[in-house]
This record gives C-alpha cells, sequence and structure tokens, in this order.
C-alpha cells in the first residue's frame, strides 16, 4: 500500500497534535501537586497575599511543620470574603480544616453557616484594641485603615476626617468600592461610625474629591504610586512597606483626630475537621511571639500581643488612639441599607 | 465515502462541538438549580430600581463604545488597506495585544496617557490649558476604544481583503475618483463586516468590569458584571446571580438579532492584510489624509503600549528574570495558552465546518431548518462572550467537588474556560475565509467527489492554515491574559503571570507588577509570531 497521505498531511498531523496536547498538558499541571505525604495534612483556606513567598504563609508554614510532624498546606483565595463563600459553597463536606484572614465584620455571617467549631485558645492575654473576644475566631492580628498620601504632592495634610470630607475638591483622592473590596466597606463603616445619620450628607460632599473608586485595593493604590491620584485609601501601615522595602518616607498616613477605623483579621477551626488536636495546636501557635515578630513585615499589619519588638519604622507609623468599630452585629443588620444609602449619596 | 455522508460527518462534529461549548457554559445554570437550589426570579429585578438603572447603563456604555469603536475603525481599516509601509506586519499583529494585556494593566497604561497626571494632561498643562479629567462615561469609552478599534479595524481590512483583485484593477483603469471608490468597492466590503465588529465589541463592553469601575469614576457606573460579581461574592445570592447573568444573556442575543436584521453576517471576519493589490491613483492631498489617520489612529493604540514599555523597563527585570516563582508562572501560562489555543481551534474548526456545510445546501433549496440550524450555531458561539466567568466558575466549582478534587481538576476547567472564550473570535477569523474558499472551490471539489480527510487536506487545509494561524494567535492572547477562570481556581500550584502580577501588585510590588507586565507582553508577541510563522501558507510567512 502506498504511503498514506493522512498520517503526513499537515492538516491531520496539526489536528492530531493539537487532541494530544491539549488533552494531556493540563495533566502535566495538575500532577506537579501531587506528592502524596505520609503524614496528617492540615488544610488552611486564606487570602492570596498571605501565601506567597514574601508573605506570612511559607515562613509560618515551616515554622509549624517544625514542631508539629504535619504537612500544612495552604488554599489561597481572592480576600475573606471569598474565603466565607467558598465555604458556603462546600457546605459541610468542606476541605478547609481552618480558615485563616476573615475580617471581624464577617463573623456574624460566617457563624451563621453552623460550620465553625469552639477554638479551645486563650485570648485573654492579647492586646487587641477594644478588647476583642470570641470563642470561635482567633484575632491574629490587625490593621487601622487611613488614608495615604504623597508628601511630594501634599504638604498639608487633612488632620481629621472632617477635613478631608470639606477639603479642596481639586486635591483628589481615590477609594474602594464598598460593594466589591473590604477597604471600602470599612470607609462606609467609618463615616458611618462617626456621622451617623448625617454620612449620605457627608459622603455626597465628600464625592467632590473623589477620583474614581475602583473595584479593589490594588487598582487604588496602583493609580496613587503611579501619581495618578496623591491620597488614597489604605492602612496605616502601608509607609512602613516603602520604608523598609524601598527606603523611602515620600507616602505617608494621615492621622485622623476622629480615630481610625480597626480591621482585625481573625482565624477559626472548621466543626467538620478530622484533626482538631492539630487544628487547635496551630490556631494556638499563631498567637506565639514567633509568628507574631513575622506579621509586620510580612503582612504589614499589626501584632496582637505587646510584647513584640517591632521594626523601627513601624515607631514612625501613626498611633491610633482612638480606634472605631463598629460591632459586627449592627453591620450585618444594616450592610444592605447602608451600601444602597452609600450608592445613592456617591452615585453621580 | 459520499459527499452526502461527508456532510453529515462534518455536521456532526459541528454540532457535537457546539453542544459540548453549550453544555459546558449552559450547564451551569443546571448545575445552580440542581446543587444550590437557586432558581432564576424575574419578577423582583423588573421592580428593582437601582438594577434597572444598571440594565440601561450597561447597554448605554456598549452601544456608545460599539459605535465608536466601529466608526474610528472604518477611516483606520481604509488608509491601513491602501498604505504600503515597513513594519505593516508587526502594527497589525500589535493590534492583537490588547487581547492579552490584563485589563488593570491596560486601564493603568490608559491613564499615563489620558489620566489626570498623564502625558496629554502634562502637555495641556504646559500650554496653559486646563488637565483633562476623563472620569465617566468619557473614560469608558477611552478604555473601550482602545481594547475595541483595533479589532474592528482586523475585521474590516479582512472585509476590504475578500474584494476580488479585478475590482481593484478595474477601479485603477477607470481612474475612479476616491470617493467614487469608496462608494462602489470599499464600503460594500466593509458593511459587511460592520455587524460582525458591532455585535463582537457590544458584547465585549457588555460585560466589562474592572474597566468600568475605575475609568467610570463611582458606582454611578455599574454594568450588569459588576451587579453579578456582587450578587455572588458579597451577598452570596446564588439565585439572584443567575437572573443577572440569564438577563445579561438575554439582552444580548436580542442585541445580536437586531445586528443579523440589519443584514451582513454576524460572524463575518477577520483576515490577514496585505493580500490585495492596489491601483488608486496617486493623489497627494489623499496621501497625506491618509498618513494623518494612521499617525493618529496607530499613536492611539501605541501609546499605551509604549506605557507599559516604559514602566516596564523601570522594574527590576534582571532579578524578575532570574526569579524561579516568575518562571514557574512564564511555563504555566504557556502550557495553559498552548492547550486552550489547541482546544479552541479544534471546537471552532469542527463549527466552522459544519456551518459551511449548511451553507452550501441552501442554494439547493435546502430545508429552512438547517438555515435555523446555521443560526443556532452562529449564536451559540457568539453568546459565550457575555456568560460571566465568575458564575461558570463557581458553577463547575459546585458539580466538580461531587465528582472528583478540584485541585486537580482546576486545570481542566481553566483551559475550557480560556478555550470556550475564543472560540467567537477564532470563527469570525476562519469562518469567512473558508466560506469564500468553498464559494470558489465548491463545486470543483463536489464534483471531483473530494470527501473526507482528502477534502479537508487537499481543499480546506490550503485556505484555512493562514486564518489558523491568525485566529491560534488570537487564541493565545486571550487566554494569556486571562484572570476570570484562573482567579477562581488558583492555589499555589496553578499561578500564571497575570495572577502573579496581580498578586505583587496587591502586596505594593507595582514595579515588579510593572515588569512583569512587559515580560507577559513580549512572551505573547513571541508566542504569536512562533505559531504564524509555523503555520502560515509557506514563501509567505508572516
Amino acid at each position: 500500500m502506498a504511503r498514506n497521505p493522512f498520517l503526513t498531511a499537515p492538516a491531520t498531523r496539526y489536528l492530531g497534535l493539537a487532541a494530544a496536547v491539549g488533552l494531556t498538558a493540563p495533566l502535566v499541571l495538575a500532577t506537579g501537586a501531587g506528592a502524596e505525604p505520609t503524614e496528617p495534612v492540615l488544610t488552611i483556606y486564606t487570602y492570596e497575599s498571605f501565601t506567597p513567598e514574601w508573605g506570612p504563609g511559607p515562613k509560618i508554614e515551616a515554622g509549624f511543620e517544625a514542631v508539629c510532624e504535619c504537612d500544612l498546606q495552604f488554599v489561597g483565595l481572592e480576600d475573606g470574603v471569598a474565603i466565607l463563600n467558598r465555604l458556603k459553597l462546600e457546605g459541610p463536606s468542606t476541605g478547609a480544616d481552618i480558615v485563616l484572614g476573615l475580617t471581624a465584620d464577617l463573623i456574624p455571617e460566617a457563624k451563621g453557616t453552623g460550620m465553625f467549631a469552639s477554638s479551645g485558645v486563650d485570648v485573654s492575654h492579647l492586646s487587641v484594641p477594644t478588647a476583642f473576644e470570641d470563642d470561635v475566631f482567633v484575632p491574629y492580628d490587625y490593621a487601622y485603615l487611613a488614608f495615604v498620601y504623597d508628601s511630594e504632592e501634599i504638604t498639608e495634610p487633612p488632620t481629621s476626617l472632617d477635613d478631608l470630607v470639606t477639603g479642596d475638591p481639586e486635591v483628589k483622592i481615590a477609594i474602594e468600592d464598598a460593594r466589591t473590596s473590604t477597604p471600602g466597606l470599612g470607609l462606609m463603616l467609618w463615616m458611618k461610625a462617626i456621622y451617623g445619620e448625617e454620612a449620605a450628607d457627608k459622603w455626597a460632599q465628600l464625592s467632590e474629591r473623589i477620583l474614581t473608586v475602583t473595584p479593589g485595593w490594588s487598582e487604588a493604590y496602583g493609580l496613587f504610586t503611579g501619581g495618578e491620584v496623591p491620597m488614597v485609601l489604605s492602612y496605616t501601615t502601608s509607609p512602613a512597606y516603602h520604608m523598609i522595602e524601598e527606603g523611602t518616607d515620600r507616602y505617608q498616613a494621615a492621622a485622623f483626630a476622629e480615630g481610625h477605623y480597626l480591621q482585625i483579621e481573625v482565624a477559626a477551626m472548621l466543626r467538620t475537621t478530622e484533626r482538631q488536636a492539630l487544628a487547635k495546636r496551630f490556631l494556638a501557635y499563631l498567637l506565639t511571639a514567633e509568628v507574631q515578630s513575622l506579621i509586620p513585615t510580612t503582612n504589614w499589619t499589626l501584632p496582637v500581643r505587646d510584647d513584640i519588638d517591632m521594626p523601627d519604622a513601624f515607631g514612625r507609623l501613626v498611633a491610633v488612639e482612638t480606634p472605631l468599630m463598629i460591632d459586627p452585629e449592627t453591620v450585618a443588620a444594616n450592610r444592605r441599607a447602608w451600601t444602597q444609602e452609600w450608592l445613592q449619596a456617591i452615585g453621580r | 465515502m459520499t459527499a452526502a455522508s461527508d456532510r453529515a460527518w462534518r455536521l456532526g462534529l459541528g454540532l457535537a462541538a457546539a453542544g459540548a461549548l453549550a453544555a459546558f457554559l449552559g450547564g451551569v445554570f443546571v448545575i445552580f438549580l440542581v446543587v444550590a437550589g437557586a432558581a432564576p426570579d424575574f419578577r423582583a429585578l423588573a421592580s428593582d430600581r437601582y438594577l434597572r438603572g444598571v440594565v440601561l447603563f450597561t447597554l448605554e456604555q456598549a452601544v456608545l463604545s460599539a459605535l465608536l469603536s466601529v466608526m474610528g475603525a472604518v477611516p483606520l481599516a481604509l488608509a491601513l488597506h491602501r498604505a504600503r509601509f515597513p513594519g505593516k506586519r508587526a502594527v497589525l499583529r500589535l493590534f492583537l495585544l490588547p487581547q492579552a494585556l490584563p485589563v488593570l494593566v491596560g486601564a493603568l497604561a490608559i491613564l499615563t496617557i489620558w489620566g489626570r497626571s498623564g502625558l496629554v494632561s502634562d502637555v495641556l498643562a504646559a500650554i496653559g490649558l486646563a488637565r483633562l479629567d476623563i472620569y465617566g462615561l468619557s473614560g469608558i469609552l477611552v478604555a473601550h476604544v482602545f481594547f475595541n478599534l483595533p479589532l474592528a479595524a482586523r475585521l474590516m481590512i479582512a472585509g476590504l481583503d475578500r474584494v476580488p483583485a479585478e475590482s481593484w484593477k478595474l477601479a485603477g483603469q477607470l481612474s475612479l475618483s476616491p470617493l467614487v471608490t469608496f462608494r462602489l468597492v470599499e464600503w460594500p466590503a466593509l458593511r459587511s463586516a460592520l455587524p460582525a465588529a458591532a455585535s463582537l465589541i457590544f458584547m465585549l463592553c457588555a460585560t466589562s468590569f474592572t474597566l468600568v469601575l475605575v475609568l467610570g469614576g463611582g458606582p454611578g457606573a455599574t454594568t450588569l458584571e459588576v451587579a453579578i460579581y456582587q450578587s455572588l461574592r458579597y451577598d452570596f445570592d446564588p439565585g439572584r446571580a443567575i437572573t443577572l447573568s440569564l438577563t445579561q444573556i438575554g439582552l444580548t442575543a436580542i442585541v445580536l438579532w437586531f445586528t443579523t436584521r440589519l443584514g451582513g453576517d454576524v460572524t463575518a471576519g477577520f483576515g490577514l492584510g496585505g493580500r490585495a493589490r492596489r491601483y488608486d491613483r496617486q493623489s497627494r492631498g489623499r496621501v497625506a489624509l491618509d498618513t494623518l489617520v494612521l499617525a493618529v489612529g496607530i499613536s492611539f493604540i501605541l501609546a499605551p503600549f509604549v506605557a507599559v514599555v516604559v514602566r516596564g523597563l523601570e522594574a527590576d527585570l534582571a532579578r524578575l528574570l532570574a526569579d524561579p516563582a516568575v518562571h514557574r508562572a512564564a511555563g504555566t501560562s504557556v502550557v495553559i495558552a498552548v492547550a486552550s489555543a489547541l482546544l479552541s481551534m479544534l471546537v471552532s474548526l469542527a463549527i466552522v465546518l459544519a456551518m459551511e456545510a449548511l451553507r452550501a445546501t441552501r442554494g439547493k433549496g435546502a430545508p429552512r431548518g438547517r438555515d435555523a440550524m446555521r443560526k443556532v450555531l452562529e449564536t451559540t458561539t457568539s453568546l459565550v462572550l457575555v456568560v460571566p466567568p465568575i458564575v461558570v466558575g463557581a458553577g463547575w466549582f459546585l458539580a466538580l467537588r461531587q465528582v472528583t478534587d478540584v485541585f486537580a481538576a482546576a486545570p481542566y476547567v481553566v483551559v475550557a474556560t480560556n478555550a470556550a472564550m475564543a472560540v467567537p473570535f477564532v470563527v469570525r477569523i476562519v469562518g469567512p475565509a473558508l466560506a469564500a474558499a468553498n464559494r470558489a472551490t465548491g463545486r470543483l471539489a463536489d464534483s471531483l467527489g473530494l470527501v473526507g480527510l482528502s477534502r479537508l487536506r487537499f481543499v480546506d487545509w490550503p485556505v484555512l492554515r493562514g486564518p489558523v494561524a491568525l485566529g491560534f494567535a488570537f487564541a493565545l492572547a486571550i487566554s494569556l491574559g486571562d484572570l476570570g477562570a484562573i482567579a477562581l481556581f488558583g492555589s499555589q500550584d496553578l499561578v500564571t503571570l497575570p495572577y502573579l502580577l496581580l498578586q505583587r501588585m496587591g502586596s505594593y510590588r507595582t514595579a515588579d507588577a510593572a515588569g512583569l507586565a512587559l515580560i507577559l507582553g513580549i512572551l505573547c508577541l513571541s508566542l504569536m509570531a512562533l505559531a504564524e510563522r509555523g503555520l502560515a501558507p509557506k514563501g509567505n510567512a508572516a
């Protein structure tokens, strides 16, 4: 028989190749993850900035695995809200033993799922502002919202929220959307905590200064460091990153007289975990001086112990005297209505 | 094998491919209904004032964006088609790059040019004028035109390329004035590409998310896609998310139907550019006008890329290039992009061949059913673009975890999603070429009794390989730039370049992110060049 033309024909060769590569390529990617450990695996759902090599994840993993005879595995999801949604999608058959990275605002909603168990961790000795305490959710770090400004553009930063609201509308700010991001929601609560019923009017006034409202922190902060806007909604700890990693004092946080809104991050154990003892041990490990001293320069947040040696740059940050926080139950009950009010006040 | 069984075979494959596509995307609605018990509720939607505003704004900005992109593309396509200049091929290839740019990078790049402290504002300020303030509808339109005008231009150049060489020759011999040439030759060709371009851009803009929020200046600018994201994420209300998604799909279907009624082929498509030889009268005035159009058009499209390059070069590229995390991410990106481009190509080719098989019978008084079936195929491949990735991702996550380990399945879902997203583009690229070829050689092939694989090889493949190369390049670009699918399934073990870029951006490392954007762009251009060179017909290497 003559040479089969189809085997060498370009069309069929490409199609065959296409099929082969198309079907096997993902396999190559998938199998990389499958080295079977013999040790018990502790699976932790967290947010994605926790897990990269510069984040706290790898160091905590190495530290805990050195003592636990277990394999710690992080699953990085977008943020706290995404973690909670993942749990809701999965229900009781979730693969998580622990979640790490919910904000305290989410606690009522998280408790509503009935998926969490008491931590059994003693948190009474911690130095969390507002003396936050919960027998299920263990606070492991916190941060204050703040407006961070470029000192080369702004020489007289606002000294209060009121100053910000009534300031020159030509000096623009970028904020995050309360519907899609944690800091955005935080600012909405901050305004509510200070102005209560008047919040809508103040938002309408503030909106004159708002250049744009971005879906998340990354976009807003990108606009800020890109020079498009001289002030951005971020955290009091943001300048520490620029001081330590970039050696510059150019970016500073504005101290507000009324106080700053507090974001506490918490971790908790799932009721359905088969490794309760290990999970409890990990939650307690989070609060050790070893882990807490990692927090400032990896997560760029503040530790929950007061006996941690802080880098010098942290001494030069805005020291918050009045922490502001609306209790999570009130937030949960009013979030929809307040978001609607915010939309109408700011909607242009 | 007979011609009839050949047709049946092509039809079967095409319908199977379209069915798989529809099942992959439409299946999520069934999954939500069955697994989560989430049923759509349109009555609640109709009575919600906020949502009515969102729907109106979605349509308004998408219609305007599509119109502006298409209107801007007409003079640019005409000038590009007439002009001969060094680097024309490179420019045409750069026109594909916006699809590969993660939207956030694109938005920041656009603002370096058009923002308050952007290049244009700086120039205006230097001559004593007010700085630009584009935030609002105008900002959204600038961004959408940047992303989509190049797309429209390539569709129209393809339309111009399908004008028979004799027409240009005749126009040259008759010394037709530019206006008459436009009316008699160019406009009919452009017109056939208009609905395809407009509908594609409409869909891309209707589902816009980050661009609309960042450049829209505030929540006054909200699209349905934002509302869908909000309902699934912050309110965790799958029922509402499905209702909104179905609304988005339904509205788009209506718009698609409307554009097909306007005439023209919705899937009339892209081309390779530069095939037709033209014999226009040389006129100083027109050369000047063309040069002006080209200068304005190309610099509008290229300026943000220049910004990406400049910012990227400021980053510590040496460190990034030596970073193992970057190597891993680049490797993952390439594997996923190549796999999904191949898969997309297989599905699209099957669909295109089936659509041709259905069309070929029309002349012989085929039953109306076939025509309807072709329309269904067309619509299925188009609507892919408006099924929200967050809904698809969540749906498949729900379904897969009933049967398997989701993280092991994640790469498959990412590849499948990326492949599906590229199908509407690839079909628009390959379809018209095959249709044109069939018109020219179909009867001859029929009378010679060429069927099956030999027909595919000797008749179809030589015509298709050029467009296939371009379609492949497009699919690569789309997959390389994708974040929608990967963000939902991403884990420590599945990190692509855009994902890494966003991760760095999300932890203060903006310079790294700028460097990664440059690396991603270069990677994309090289892959596209490789694909086009490898597949292009011999002697006509791209």
